[in-house]
């Protein structure tokens, strides 16, 4: 049977179409792909309303124990910065489904196009360290942050999303910074490489499964830091403050030991470089720190100068 | 109600494993299973062969005709596809570069007219391939390869059509293969495909029904597309890569 271009098009596009029938469910629109699967717009009939609809468009084992690891992380971790899960299964084709709240926003990498204001952006970073820290204190590790999983709404409420590859940690006895990876019930493990080339920790990139802790997760925000710093619209040939840069380095050193022991380490020091006190990665020379210092309390140092010189003129009158 | 399951192949897996590679069985020491094989591989290739043939060649039909028949019979004379390794190609590619060199190889013998279709064995209908390819429109200056790889997915979704239809048909599902055909055949064309209201009331049905009908169509096709897939990839790593290109999604995009 002969099938014009536009017929096999179509068909190509149903036939990966998820079969919803017998689930609560109505297909309204893919609204985003990736490596693993397809999401959809879809109205929840039962609810009446609109959710997306995660769906692997392959059915290799590996992947579905991951979407279903990433529903069952997702629905222990309730916080503002993380988007809840309402429903997982598998549809009548086979294919593992997860159903979330839909979420309107703008890519992190898009808004960074956009937002010029770098205290914004870093008032924008310090959200999503607090997610990220939030999903710390309940055991969970990112591994995979990159401004294209994160999303921010209209109203500057950010969202972390893409829990795919996320894993347990589990504390060890050894000390308070000592957090490694679940072994090997976790289902991300499918390779020794995990996450995004570019966004990787060297640790991850390497495959040191051992290695990764909440010390890998500060590598990602700190490339994050980098990409919103280092595309900040600023005067030609400028440099971004060494306060920040001293920052980014910290938070993206090679060796996991010389990174921030932790997220809120790293959002206090970017709170301090907002307020413009010393942060902790960086040693200012003198004359830096006086600047600094001038340029935080120029008013109340021109109120004491106008004071003191007003001191000085009405002595100088009075003698006269 | 969705299962409750999680597992991902549900009761049989949705990755078809009831059809084997027939490249492979090309090699089999077991006649019947050899011819069968090179049969399915016939019927899922002759089309896409013989319009490279017209095109990148641009072979006339009777030259076009003969190269064909020629490439299959050699092909399996020579037992072609015994040397084909997976590490260095997909079998769609592996395939089209044998059909290349074939080609290459007979007009520089300038042998065509001395064969005088020596090799006429296989009953393929090449005025439907022509009648395709005048429907087809292809561009002067289109790529080889997407050619070829546009014309053996059309090949497969073809058969799979036709295969949907024989099996909806033996099963007395007439009424799932006429909304099949009414919503996502017959109108795809024209860009006025039906609502399922209207079809719901053209056929007295409830829209429920319409759409449980549609949905049960969609995963036979997709079932019988992935097992046609299956049989014609040279290994099962081709045939998973195979199925994601096929199924329109892009690996490298990785945000979700």
């Amino acid at each position: 049977m002969w099938l014009s271009d536009r017929t096999l098009d179509h068909l190509r596009a149903v036939a990966d179409e998820p079969d919803l029938s017998g689930t609560r469910y109505q297909l309204a629109e893919p609204v985003g792909r990736g490596g693993m699967g397809r999401v959809y717009r879809a109205r929840d009939t039962g609810l009446d309303r609109d959710v997306a609809l995660k769906i692997l468009h392959t059915t290799e084992a590996g992947e579905a124990d991951r979407l279903i690891a990433e529903a069952k992380i997702l629905a222990r971790l309730e916080h503002p910065g993380i988007v809840p899960v309402h429903d997982a299964g598998t549809l009548p084709d086979g294919r593992v489904f997860c159903a979330m709240k839909l979420v309107r926003g703008t890519r992190l990498d898009a808004l960074a196009r956009d937002t010029a204001d770098l205290p914004e952006r870093l008032r924008i970073f310090q959200r999503i360290c607090e997610t990220v820290a939030f999903a710390h204190a309940h055991g969970v590790l990112h591994r995979d942050l990159k401004p294209q999983n994160i999303m921010v709404g209209s109203f500057g409420e950010v969202l972390v999303l893409d829990w795919g590859i996320a894993s347990q940690i589990t504390r060890t006895a050894i000390g308070p910074d000592t957090v490694s990876p679940a072994t090997d019930a976790e289902p991300t493990a499918r390779g020794a490489r995990i996450g995004t080339p570019g966004w990787m920790a060297p640790e991850q990139e390497q495959g040191r499964t051992a290695s990764i802790t909440e010390r890998t997760d500060v590598f990602g925000l700190g490339a994050i830091l980098r990409e919103l710093v280092e595309t900040a619209p600023r005067v030609q040939g400028a440099k971004p403050p060494a306060r920040l840069r001293a920052i980014i380095e910290r938070a993206t050193a090679a060796q996991p030991a010389d990174r921030y022991r932790d997220v809120p380490t790293l959002a206090d020091d970017v709170g301090r470089f907002l307020a413009g006190v010393a942060v902790s990665a960086y040693r200012e020379p003198f004359v830096e720190r006086t600047t600094r210092l001038a340029r935080k309390y120029r008013t109340p140092i021109l109120l004491v100068l106008t004071y003191l010189a007003m001191r000085v003129l009405f002595i100088v009158i009075a003698d006269a | 109600m969705p299962h409750s399951s999680t597992s991902p192949f549900g009761p049989s897996g949705a990755f078809p494993d009831t059809r084997f590679s027939v490249v492979r069985a090309t090699g089999s020491d077991d006649p019947q299973l050899r011819e069968d094989a090179w049969g399915t591989l016939i019927q899922s290739y002759w089309k896409p062969v013989y319009k490279y043939i017209r095109i990148k060649w641009r072979a006339d039909e009777e030259d076009a005709q003969d190269l064909t028949q020629e490439f299959f019979a050699r092909a399996l004379d020579a037992d072609f596809f015994r040397r084909f390794d997976p590490a260095r190609a997909r079998f769609r590619t592996y395939l089209r570069v044998c059909v290349h060199g074939f080609v290459a190889n007979e007009f520089k013998a300038a042998s065509r007219k001395k064969r005088g279709g020596e090799y006429r064995m296989l009953s393929l209908d090449f005025d439907g391939a022509e009648r395709e390819l005048r429907s087809t429109g292809v561009a002067s200056d289109v790529d080889a390869d997407e050619f070829f790889r546009q014309e053996s997915i059309r090949a497969l979704f073809g058969d799979a059509v036709a295969e949907l239809r024989a099996t909806l048909e033996q099963a007395g599902k007439h009424a799932h293969m006429t909304v099949f055909e009414r919503y996502d055949l017959a109108e795809a064309d024209a860009g006025s495909r039906p609502t399922y209201q209207q079809l719901a009331d053209e056929m007295d049905l409830p829209v429920t029904q319409i759409t449980n009908y549609l949905a049960y169509a969609r995963r036979e096709l997709r079932r019988i597309v992935l097992e046609r897939l299956r049989q014609i990839s040279g290994t099962e790593h081709e045939f998973r890569l195979e199925a994601i290109d096929l199924l329109g999604v892009d690996p490298s995009d990785v945000a979700f």
